[in-house]
Order: C-alpha cells, then sequence, then structure tokens
C-alpha cells in the first residue's frame, strides 16, 4: 500500500505506546495481586466490567463521568475486600490452584449476574464532552481520551509506586510478599495487608474497566479479552513484577501497532507469538524471580 | 329379518352421533388436546449465536421468531397442530453449530431448521441438513450459500446476501461521496463477500481502491488501524463488519475524527448495534439493511408485524435481524399450512411458490438459488430529533425487488 511516511510510521509508533498504556493499566491490578499475595486472579476480567457497570450505574443515577473516576474503583475496592475476606482468605497456604479455580469459577458467576441484573445487550458509553475529539500531537491527530487514559495510567503507577516504596505500609506489604512468617512473627497482621493489597488491585481492575468504556461500550463479556491480554502482560513482564509489566505492556503495545501496519490479519496473533518468543528466551519473564510459581 | 347394511356404511343414528361429537370437539378446548396427542409438534430448530459479538442481534432473531410461532398456534396451526421453536446456541462458531444442528436433528427431532448470524457458521449448518434431507431457511447474510457448490434443494436464503446490499450502498454512495475508497473488513467470508460486492460494483463508478485492511473478527481496539487509513486519504471508508466489531469501530474512528473527512459507510447497519452504541458512535453513517420498522408507513405488512411484535414485547420495536427471524420462520410455516403436510418435498413446493409480503413489502425465493428477492434498504444513523429510543434511522433510498440486481443462475453455477 502507498502511502508509507515518517510521520505515519511516528503516529504509529505513538499509537502502539498509547495501546501499550492500556495494557499495562489491564494487567496492574493482576500483577499487583500475584506478586504480593501468589494469587492468580482469574475474576481480575470479571472485576474490570464490574467497574464499567458500576460506572453505568453511577451515570443513571444522575452523577457524571468525574464522580465515577473517584466512585468506582473505591466500591469495586469495597468488592474486592469482601470478596478476599469471604473467599480468598480461607484458601491462603492451599497451593496456587486454589484460589486460581475459585477466582476462575467466581469470573463466571459475576458475569451471569451482570447479565441478569443489567440484560446481555450492554449499554453505550459516550465519552466526557470535554474529552471528545482529537488533537495534533505534531505528527497527526489522536483522540484527546486516549491521552487521558494514559495520564491516568501513569497517575495510577506513580501513586501505587509511592505507596508501595515511599511509605511504612508498603514496606510492610513488601516484606509480607518476600517472608509472610517472619512479617507475622514480627508482630504484623498479615491477613489485614493481604486483604487491602486485593483491594487495591481489584479498584485498578474497576478503574481500569471504567476508563475502557468509553473506548468499546459497555457489555458483560467485555472482560474475556482483556484477562488474556492483561496476562500476557503479566507473564511477559514477569509474573508479579509491576515495573515489568509496565515494560511488557509498552512493548506489547507497539508490536501490535507495528504488525498492524504491515500485516494487520495477524496483529492479535503477535501478541501470542510474542509471549511465546519471550518465554523461549527468558522462562521467568523480563523481571520475574524465577521458582515463583513452585 | 334386519336389513343388511353395506360393510363400511354406517347407520343414520351411528353418523349422527359422530357428527354431533365431532361438531362439540372443534368448538372445546378439549379438541387441542386430543390433535396434539395424535400428532406431534411441529419442531424448527433454531441455531443463533445467543453469546459472543452478534449476542445482540441473535436475542430478537428468537423473540421474533418466536412471535411468528404464537401467531401460527393462535390461527389454529396445521390443522390443530402447533408449532415450536427449538432455540440453541451456536455461540458464532461453525463447529458449536454443526454440533447443535445435528444434535437438533438427532434428538430433537426438528422437522426444520431456521436461524444463523454468520456467513460461515450458516454454511456449517446448511452442510448437516442437506445431508440430512431438511429444509434450512437461512436468516444471515451469505453469497456461498447461493453458490451451486453450497446449495441443495433443502437450502432457502431468507436473508439478503453481501452482493445484493454491497450493490444497493455502492451504488448510492459511489455516485455521491467520491471515487477514493478505503476498506476495513472483518477477515472472514462476510468481510471477504461484501468488499468483492462493493468493487463489483465500484468499476461502474470507477472508484479507486486505496486499500483493503483486514482485522480479525472479535477486535476491541482499532487505534492502531485508523492512523494507517486516516494516511490514505480516502473520500469513503467502506467499514465491512458487524456486531460488536461495528460498535467498536465506529466509535474508536469518531474519536480519531475520521468522519470529518471521510464519509464512513457499512454494507450494513445492525439496528441491535446502533442502540447499544448510542448515536454519537453511529452518527452520518450509511448502511443497507434489509428492514426498518419506519417502514411502516408504505407497507400494511410492515405495520402489521410491527403492532403484533409491539403487543408481544411491551411496546418495543423490531430490528433488522429480528424482522429475519419472523421473515424466516413464517414462510416455513405458511408452507406447511399451504402443503398441508410437513413432508420435505411437498413443503419445497410450497415455498417455491410463495409470494409473499410478511413484513417489509412483496418477495418470493428465486426458483434456481431459493434467494430470496426483496428490496434492500440504505439508511443514515440519526443522532438528532429522535422520537422514541428505536428511531434510529432514515431511510434515505430503496433498492426495489429485481433479480437483475442477484449474481445470475449461470454465474452462480446452476443448470438452467
Amino acid at each position: 500500500m502507498a502511502g508509507l511516511s515518517l510521520d505515519l510510521i511516528a503516529l504509529q509508533l505513538f499509537a502502539g505506546l498509547a495501546l501499550g498504556a492500556i495494557y499495562v493499566l489491564f494487567a496492574i491490578g493482576l500483577s499487583l495481586i500475584f506478586g504480593m499475595l501468589t494469587v492468580v486472579n482469574f475474576a481480575h476480567g470479571a472485576f474490570y466490567m464490574v467497574g464499567a457497570y458500576v460506572g453505568v450505574y453511577i451515570l443513571m443515577l444522575g452523577g457524571d463521568f468525574w464522580i465515577c473516576l473517584i466512585a468506582v474503583p473505591l466500591l469495586v475496592g469495597l468488592f474486592g475486600v469482601a470478596v478476599e475476606r469471604v473467599l480468598i482468605r480461607p484458601l491462603y497456604g492451599r497451593g496456587i490452584d486454589y484460589p486460581l479455580l475459585l477466582t476462575f469459577g467466581l469470573s463466571y458467576v459475576m458475569v451471569e449476574f451482570v447479565r441478569i441484573a443489567f440484560g446481555k445487550t450492554g449499554f453505550p458509553f459516550d465519552t466526557p464532552e470535554i474529552l471528545q475529539g482529537a488533537v495534533n500531537i505534531g505528527v497527526g491527530y489522536f483522540p484527546l481520551y486516549r491521552l487521558f487514559v494514559i495520564g491516568a495510567t501513569a497517575t495510577v503507577l506513580l501513586a501505587l509506586w509511592l505507596f508501595l516504596e515511599k511509605t511504612s505500609f508498603g514496606l510492610i506489604i513488601r516484606a509480607g510478599a518476600r517472608d509472610p512468617q517472619i512479617v507475622r512473627v514480627l508482630g504484623v497482621d498479615v491477613a489485614r495487608v493481604w486483604l487491602i493489597v486485593f483491594g487495591i488491585g481489584t479498584a485498578i481492575a474497576g478503574f481500569a474497566g471504567l476508563l475502557a468504556a468509553p473506548l468499546q461500550g459497555v457489555i458483560p463479556e467485555m472482560g474475556g479479552t482483556i484477562l488474556a491480554e492483561a496476562f500476557v502482560v503479566t507473564v511477559v513482564g514477569g509474573m508479579g513484577s509491576i515495573g515489568g509489566a509496565v515494560l511488557a505492556g509498552l512493548l506489547v503495545g507497539v508490536v501490535v501497532s507495528m504488525t498492524s501496519l504491515f500485516a494487520p490479519e495477524m496483529a492479535k496473533v503477535s501478541i501470542f507469538a510474542l509471549m511465546a518468543v519471550v518465554l523461549i528466551i527468558r522462562p521467568q519473564g523480563f523481571f520475574g524471580r524465577a521458582g515463583l510459581m513452585s | 329379518m334386519n336389513k343388511i347394511t353395506k360393510p363400511g356404511s354406517i347407520s343414520r343414528r351411528r353418523l349422527l352421533t359422530t357428527v354431533s361429537a365431532g361438531a362439540a370437539l372443534t368448538v372445546s378446548p378439549f379438541r387441542i388436546n386430543l390433535l396434539q396427542a395424535q400428532e406431534a409438534t411441529i419442531k424448527i430448530g433454531f441455531p443463533v449465536p445467543l453469546t459472543g459479538p452478534y449476542g445482540t442481534e441473535a436475542q430478537d432473531q428468537v423473540r421474533a421468531g418466536q412471535l411468528a410461532i404464537a401467531q401460527f398456534n393462535d390461527a389454529g396451526g396445521l390443522g390443530g397442530r402447533k408449532a415450536e421453536l427449538v432455540v440453541r446456541d451456536d455461540k458464532l462458531n461453525p463447529g458449536e453449530a454443526a454440533t447443535r444442528t445435528l444434535e437438533l436433528v438427532e434428538k430433537e427431532k426438528v422437522n426444520f431448521v431456521v436461524g444463523s448470524l454468520s456467513a460461515a457458521v450458516q454454511l456449517a449448518i446448511n452442510n448437516v441438513t442437506k445431508e440430512r434431507g431438511i429444509i434450512f431457511n437461512s436468516i444471515s447474510q451469505s453469497d456461498a450459500i447461493n453458490e451451486a457448490a453450497d446449495f441443495s434443494k433443502f437450502t432457502f436464503h431468507e436473508a439478503l446476501n453481501p452482493h445484493l446490499t454491497s450493490g444497493a450502498v455502492g451504488r448510492y454512495a459511489f455516485s455521491k461521496f467520491g471515487k477514493k475508497v478505503a476498506f476495513l473488513t472483518a477477515d472472514y467470508a462476510y468481510g471477504h463477500e461484501m468488499v468483492r460486492g462493493f468493487l463489483d460494483v465500484g468499476k461502474a463508478f470507477n472508484i479507486e481502491n486505496l486499500g483493503d485492511i483486514r482485522h480479525p473478527l472479535g477486535t476491541s481496539d482499532f487505534s492502531t488501524l485508523l492512523p494507517r487509513i486516516q494516511a490514505l486519504k480516502p473520500d469513503i471508508l467502506c467499514i465491512s463488519n458487524f456486531g460488536r466489531d461495528q460498535q467498536i469501530v465506529l466509535k474508536q474512528a469518531t474519536d480519531f475524527g475520521v468522519k470529518k473527512t471521510t464519509q464512513i459507510i457499512a454494507p450494513l447497519l445492525s439496528h441491535a448495534s446502533r442502540v447499544a452504541a448510542g448515536p454519537q458512535a453511529f452518527e452520518g453513517v450509511i448502511g443497507g439493511c434489509s428492514f426498518y420498522w419506519g417502514i411502516e408507513d408504505k407497507f400494511a405488512s410492515t405495520k402489521a408485524f410491527n403492532d403484533a411484535f409491539r403487543k408481544m414485547y411491551d411496546g418495543k420495536l423490531p430490528t433488522d435481524y429480528g424482522a429475519l427471524g419472523y421473515g424466516g420462520v413464517r414462510t416455513v410455516l405458511t408452507a406447511v399450512k399451504n402443503a398441508g403436510s410437513v413432508d420435505t418435498d411437498k413443503v419445497i413446493a410450497a415455498m417455491e411458490a410463495l409470494k409473499y409480503d410478511f413484513y417489509k413489502g412483496p418477495q418470493y425465493y428465486r426458483k434456481c438459488d431459493h434467494q430470496s428477492v426483496q428490496s434492500v434498504l440504505v439508511i443514515r444513523s440519526k443522532s438528532k430529533d429522535m422520537k422514541n429510543e428505536s428511531d434510529v434511522f432514515d431511510v434515505i433510498n430503496t433498492d426495489e425487488p429485481n433479480e437483475a440486481n442477484l449474481r445470475t443462475c449461470a454465474e452462480l453455477g446452476h443448470k438452467s
């Protein structure tokens, strides 16, 4: 095809990084929960979907998008806390497959419940008015809302980093992830720490779902595709490594984008091809700790 | 000595009692149960993709199919024999559809199959039904199903086909919005057939094909494809996908500002998708459809269908794919009634003889490929002055039913 200019390649690269930022946002909650709790949360996509539906519900009640940005992560996080307390907690110390199977089943229950409560059809979700339209970024036009999503992702990452690295509670979380036995001996209530981590992870999943709603609308099955993408990003980055997830997310975005430019029909496959290549060369992913799954 | 009665003849008294008992039965509610006990229900298998990206449309197919069944039963069925719709989820997967269809035929013992919502899936269903000698009336778009290789005498096609649809939309758009055309296409039979149709009709308008970008079925992000398309600077962007893919791509194309410089056209605009995605995403997009409730001012049959649907579903109006579900089931049941039997060959003959107007004006099945010859509506999506939640399109042009708009029987490989 004609018209392959340098500007286009630059725009394509940017589109890839923007898409990568969205992948990072999808994956970060999953990565956090795995890294700290060693729980493979298969309900991650369902929490993401619930985030979008909570947003729809708040809009129905007359709220606006900005209220949703605060309320959705709070409500989904609270729901996550309840799930951890009632369903996940009894399974700690029983091997990695117990919570995996539980969350897998839970995701079906959540999707089915939303289908019953809100119908199978789904809802439109308009981009908030002041974030509509495209702006010139030097090499071409790019939707304003996608730039906003990149900003939101960066904010979440920054807040998460400050919380984990710069607060004393973050120190406890990191210590708990490395050796819960010792932390418990030192008199820390590890159960409470895990509860909060699970809440934060699910809150970010809900937040991601809300931000995705104006990009693709809201349906009960919306969490299905992103779960696969989030797992690829988490695995490529190294299970449980947040920095790895960021790097892997951006890389996956760029790979998809560049494949789209030259062989668009291969774009979806390229994600999994990348994962296969990375796993052959570095089975634990970019920054993964070897033996975490064993 | 008693009078000798001829064997087989009956006495006057006997005759009287029988007739009066029969008369009592015809007005009594017991009649139905009695006859049902004697003859089994007429079963119509209905495989559609209830879950997956086309779920919204499929649910409407079921609703309207149920309406056709209810009307048939309320009118007394086939001499009291009732009909029933046996719905199965084909999950938009050819393998799943073939398994479900086989199960419908073998286990449920259905008399007929109506359904499908995918160019590829209907061929899988058709393979099963033609092998088992069961009538299949397809209610989704496909060109291949008309062709001699896939066709059988058991195969009917109530829906439009891509050649017909893209022809109607192409003739309208290429004469109005420019000659430079780019394509964004779902990478499977439906998309490929639509693009072929657009390029065919485009020859008459000397369109310039800037390129065809293909995306996998079930894509949730088009942000990496849209800059490439915008760089081509097309007058017309022709997006051939369906269901959730269509909802998402139109939303994202709007965000990328594609509509500022380019007219977006789609071979088919789905009513259910337009409602699910909202007015913003679909605003100004032009496409084709087989049915829109708004033509009720023009056709008494549309009005009657809309009213019956409203009554059955709390004031809701039927959609395009819903109407196909209705048409697909009603033509089969009407043929059953005309034939006075569920015998496959008799029903085939009755369907071939049908001249019907059930929901959108006159239609009939062409003899060689059993394609329903019918009108195609060209519609534009509204975003202002909407009177109700179903008031989503303006009909801007109508291609009247005309065999000349179809590929000829010879082109399809049918022997005359």
